[in-house]
């Protein structure tokens, strides 16, 4: 196999994730993010009607009058066959006001008629956004201490603390795929994120194992021993990557043949997280561990 | 070391695929008309909202005239969440509108045995439990006698088996309270003044639960409620409504309806079929580059996702089903990508061993070894974030919650539900991907069919 230098190109593979940050920073400044309900409140607005309304025209007349993706859906309460407008966001009383009068012009044969409106406050609102990261800043410190202490032959700390690097690349990595796509964040994302943060973890351990058993077993400089690991583990990352990748793409494919939007936005940042884990736990986390030791070797030397 | 009997990968093999089908169709038992569920099957599993829709109620005040403040709707909103995950149910939305004075509440609903309506009326139960001196009412029925404690006095609720009768020959349930040092002293003193001659009524919500003789003097602080449970669920759920403590004010269903799943109506057959092409997809990618481990690593696949499926409908018909949400699918396939890692960790080491001129039962056994600690620390990583997660967003009184109690009243279902899936799938990794698979690779090896090292991606020689 031809040897490639990992720990050498660092420089080039930090310059091409920061580019895909870059982008996704840009694309995030001038767009912004799409919140759903579920994170920032919302209106909810309830009408009956004689008969049944399509679906995609009260979704236009949403976008059209309020200038946000309103979600729409067919409900029954207390025995009356409803439509349900959900509107992320606030809501000022004129374009609700506009969004009805269209909704009566454009629909009037459907015969609607308010129902009931509620205005909800963010189911996972800032009490959620807490206990994340609270839940994240758990995680890591437990994950620094097993990693540390597991990989303690390699210097514990220096290992974890590049994994924890891999891992928050992943993860920003994932929300700009939500920020480039336009997609709602919303429960998916949540699952999205916490499914790539196992995956790039694994990964970048399965490495760093690579690398604690070639330098109980090697005398060579450090960055050969790096160099090898990555291209012992080469095999196994990219089989797993591509196991997963097509496990997830199946979904996709079936997703986007049935047309069901909520599985697309869900499938699609999911691939690009495991390509992203496979990435970075190949040229990222080792090499990066490689440069800290180095560093500090030759400061001690 | 001792060889592994050749009949050791045919055992467990069938008994994956035995495990498998059960686990997918179910058993049941056919009596005349009736049908008993012995293992539950996939079709039993109770999904969320987000995949099947359910039931959409907005709780309000009883009494409108009273103006209720912000804190206390969220109260409302934090007890009836840990109520709806008390009875397994970790998928809900649940929205607070404090300009209407409205808690609206949406989950899943997937029950035979209860009607939604009576289901609301369980979960917005105010559950105020008061302890009375004697059973006496006044003509409006509300208890006469002295108040000794309230629900606010209790520490915590268990439900309990215990015998009726003296001989031990009957058992009832009974619901256990432990009570505060406020409750234990009210408690000892009113024990103390009846014993033997009174009664003490216990009132739930204004209904006379039971009206039992004092017969000793209690001083440990502990009270039971007997009378009126047929089942263990049914003293399980009041222990945990009242541990969960009582509603600020009382609410009543201001209005009830269904709605369509929140990811839309094709949603649960898409990712039925997805699910099935991307396993044999996985199957097939593993046979292919790994050839017999491939094939072993399939089987252990296999029996892996079984387990998974049995932790999530209970498998057993007695157990409840848990939850299934999306994310909770997303934890499946995060558990099926650890399950295939492990198996081509162990692959890549047999063949890397096998190449550097080791004998197939030397590559197998030093292969296996060489790969233990990487699948291990990759294994015990996710698992510490499996369990964070069920911590961090469970209820509080739950095994891991309670680390977390100090945090502020908070519970998110759908993340519990990966937590859970998460969880179960590094488990049955541990016991299919490592234990079972290499159990049938050292088995299936020495058959003589199999003695070949192309079998194991060697050279063919």
């Amino acid at each position: 196999m031809k040897k490639f230098d990992f720990v050498g190109h660092l420089k080039l593979f930090v310059i091409i994730s920061l580019a895909i940050i870059l982008l996704g920073a840009t694309v995030n400044v001038i767009f912004g993010t799409d919140m759903d309900v579920a994170f920032k409140g919302g209106t909810l607005i309830r009408y009956s009607y004689e008969t049944a309304p399509d679906i995609n025209q009260v979704t236009t007349i949403a976008t059209e009058t309020l200038g946000k993706d309103a979600s729409v859906a067919f409900d029954r309460v207390n025995s009356t066959d409803v439509v349900t407008v959900t509107l992320p966001g606030e809501t000022t009383n004129d374009s609700k006001t506009a969004f009805a009068d269209r909704l009566e012009k454009d629909l009037a044969a459907n015969k609607l008629v308010q129902f009931s409106t509620n205005t909800l406050s963010a189911s996972m609102g800032l009490k959620f956004l807490l206990r994340c990261l609270i839940a994240l800043a758990v995680a890591a410190g437990l994950l620094l201490v097993y990693v540390g202490f597991r990989f303690r032959k390699i210097g514990g700390m220096s290992a974890g603390v590049a994994a924890l690097i891999a891992l928050a690349h992943d993860l920003i990595i994932v929300y700009f795929t939500f920020v480039i796509f336009r997609i709602d964040l919303n429960e998916n994302f949540v699952a999205v994120m916490l499914t790539i943060l196992g995956y790039s973890l694994n990964d970048t351990i399965v490495i760093f194992d690579r690398i604690r058993t070639n330098r109980r077993r090697m005398n060579a400089p450090l960055s050969d021993v790096v160099n090898l690991a990555v291209q012992q583990t080469m095999r196994r990352t990219i089989i797993t990557s591509v196991t997963t990748g097509l496990a997830i793409t199946a979904v996709l494919v079936v997703a986007l043949v049935m047309n069901v939007d909520s599985i697309i936005s869900f499938a699609l940042p999911m691939l690009f997280g495991a390509l992203s884990g496979c990435y970075s736990s190949l040229v990222l986390s080792p090499a990066i561990w490689c440069r800290w030791k180095m560093r500090k070797e030759a400061q001690n030397a | 070391m001792k060889r592994t009997p050749k009949w050791a990968f045919f055992i467990v093999a069938i008994l994956i695929l035995v495990f498998g089908y059960t686990a997918v169709f179910g058993v049941y038992t056919t009596y005349g008309d009736r049908t008993d569920t012995v293992i539950r099957s996939v079709s039993e599993i109770r999904w969320g909202i987000d995949i099947r829709g359910g039931v959409d109620v907005t709780f309000g005040p009883k009494d409108e005239a009273v103006p209720v403040d912000a804190a206390d709707l969220e109260g409302v909103k934090s007890i009836i969440e840990q109520r709806l995950v008390s009875r397994n149910i970790t998928d809900y939305e649940a929205y607070t509108d404090a300009a209407e004075q409205r808690v609206i509440v949406r989950f899943p609903f997937a029950s035979t045995t209860e009607t939604p309506e009576e289901a609301v009326k369980e979960i917005g139960k105010t559950a105020m439990l008061e302890f009375h001196y004697g059973n006496e009412t006044d003509s409006e029925g509300k208890p006469t006698g002295k108040l000794v404690l309230t629900g606010n006095d209790v520490e915590s609720a268990s439900p309990d088996y215990v015998p009726t009768d003296e001989a031990g020959t009957k058992y009832e349930y009974v619901v256990e309270l432990k009570l505060k040092e406020s409750g234990k002293k009210a408690f000892s003193d009113a024990t103390a003044e009846l014993a033997g001659k009174g009664k003490i009524s216990i009132w739930l919500d204004g209904e006379m639960r039971s009206d039992p003789d004092v017969r000793e003097h209690i001083s440990n602080g502990i009270a039971t409620i007997s009378g009126g449970f047929e089942t263990y669920e049914d003293a399980k759920y009041l222990a945990d409504v009242i541990t969960a403590g009582s509603l600020p004010f009382e609410i009543e269903a201001k209005s009830l309806g269904s709605i369509s799943p929140t990811m839309g109506t094709g949603a649960l057959k898409a990712m039925a079929i997805a699910a099935v092409i991307a396993l044999i997809a996985v199957c097939l990618m593993m046979i292919v580059t790994y050839r017999l481990p491939g094939l072993v690593a399939a089987i252990a696949l296999l029996g892996q996702m079984a387990a998974s499926v049995a932790a999530i409908t209970g498998y057993f018909g007695v157990f409840d089903s848990f939850t299934l949400t999306l994310p909770g699918i997303a934890g499946l396939i995060l558990s099926i990508g650890i399950g295939v890692d492990c198996n081509v960790i162990t692959a890549e080491a047999v063949r890397e061993e096998l190449r550097a001129g080791k004998t197939i039962d030397g590559a197998i056994r030093s292969g296996s070894k060489n790969s233990f600690w990487a699948i291990f620390d990759g294994n015990i990583t996710v698992l510490i974030v499996a369990v964070v997660l069920m911590g961090v967003f469970g209820a509080s009184d739950s095994l891991f919650g309670l680390l977390f109690s100090w945090l502020p009243m908070s519970t998110t279902g759908t993340v519990y539900s990966f937590g859970y899936t998460l969880m179960v799938g590094v488990v049955t990794n541990f016991i299919f991907g490592i234990w079972a698979s290499r159990l049938m690779l050292r088995s299936v090896s020495r058959l003589k069919l199999f003695r070949k090292p192309w079998f194991y991606g060697g050279d063919r020689a």
